[in-house]
């Protein structure tokens, strides 16, 4: 595919996750510390953010299944998946995080039940899509291009 | 007899000034390589450890050289606050500025982390624009 349409498309792509709320301005931040002394920041970044959270997300499990729910531990799990997702600009796990320590203050075993897997939707969601913009971004370096930096 | 780790530079072999070296403490993998990153694109040197443990193990050693430390306030074992305090009651260490960090807009926890003698407190996520900031609390 020629140059132009890859980054045509890249443009696109990543346009449709800030307007679809997937990724938030702290996303751009970090992109624009990218440079030649750091190329891979955000990649480093991100692969922190699905290693962290993939093991928050397990954990969550384990504690939501136990006889006696630790909301306290439920509750600090969900707040380090909120500040890492905050860190890398992913919204949406982001503002279920928010809503889900509301579910835990309530002590609702339930409702806290349904918070993880929205939450655990969200992030496979914007795992996805991250690798998705990734590999379009590979792909333009190989075809000898830059890659658009939304400002 | 041993120095104060102040935050005083030492010069690099052709003179010029070495680079500042900020001791970034947090125990979120993705935090600190997002500090390190902000800290290390406006030339800061960067140490990034995971714990107030690490971080006092560190700065016991004979010349940590640290200009400045900034540190997630909300830690397993260690709080930035407990740090700070440490920090503050060595004579060694009192000289170094200390920032925190938190996710958390608190502010009992705010004013009490600026009477123990923290320089500023940042909120997170940290941005650019808050270490441009850290600048003028560096001695």
């Amino acid at each position: 595919m020629e140059l132009g349409n890859l980054q045509r498309g890249y443009i696109d792509y990543i346009s449709a996750l800030f307007h679809e709320g997937f990724l938030d301005n702290q996303f751009t931040q970090l992109q624009q510390l990218q440079d030649e002394s750091n190329p891979e920041f955000v990649l480093e970044v991100a692969t922190l953010f699905f290693d962290d959270s993939e093991k928050l997300l397990n954990e969550l499990s384990r504690t939501l299944d136990q006889q006696v729910v630790d909301f306290k531990k439920v509750d600090a799990h969900v707040h380090q998946l909120k500040g890492s997702s905050s860190s890398i600009g992913a919204q949406r796990v982001k503002n279920v995080c928010i809503a889900f320590r509301d579910i835990c203050e309530e002590t609702d075993t339930a409702g806290c039940f349904r918070c993880l897997q929205q939450v655990k939707q969200e992030f496979y969601l914007v795992k996805s899509k991250l690798e998705t913009l990734f590999r379009l971004e590979r792909q333009i370096l190989a075809a000898g291009g830059s890659i658009p930096i939304m400002w | 007899m041993s120095s104060p780790a102040r935050g005083s530079r030492g010069f690099g072999a052709g003179g010029e000034p070495a680079a500042i070296h900020v001791l970034a403490v947090d125990d979120s993998s993705v935090d600190r390589a997002v500090i390190a990153g902000l800290l290390r694109s406006s030339k800061y040197r960067v140490t990034a450890v995971d714990s107030g443990k690490k971080a006092l193990e560190l700065l016991g050693m004979q010349e940590p050289n640290v200009n400045m430390i900034i540190t997630d306030y909300w830690m397993p074992e260690m709080t930035g606050y407990e740090l700070l305090k440490r920090v503050k009651e060595s004579s060694k260490l009192r000289e170094i500025p200390v920032v925190i960090m938190s996710s958390e807009n608190v502010p009992n926890r705010i004013n009490r982390c600026l009477e123990e003698g923290a320089e500023d407190f940042l909120l997170k996520p940290v941005r650019p624009s808050d270490v441009s900031r850290l600048s003028s609390w560096i001695r």
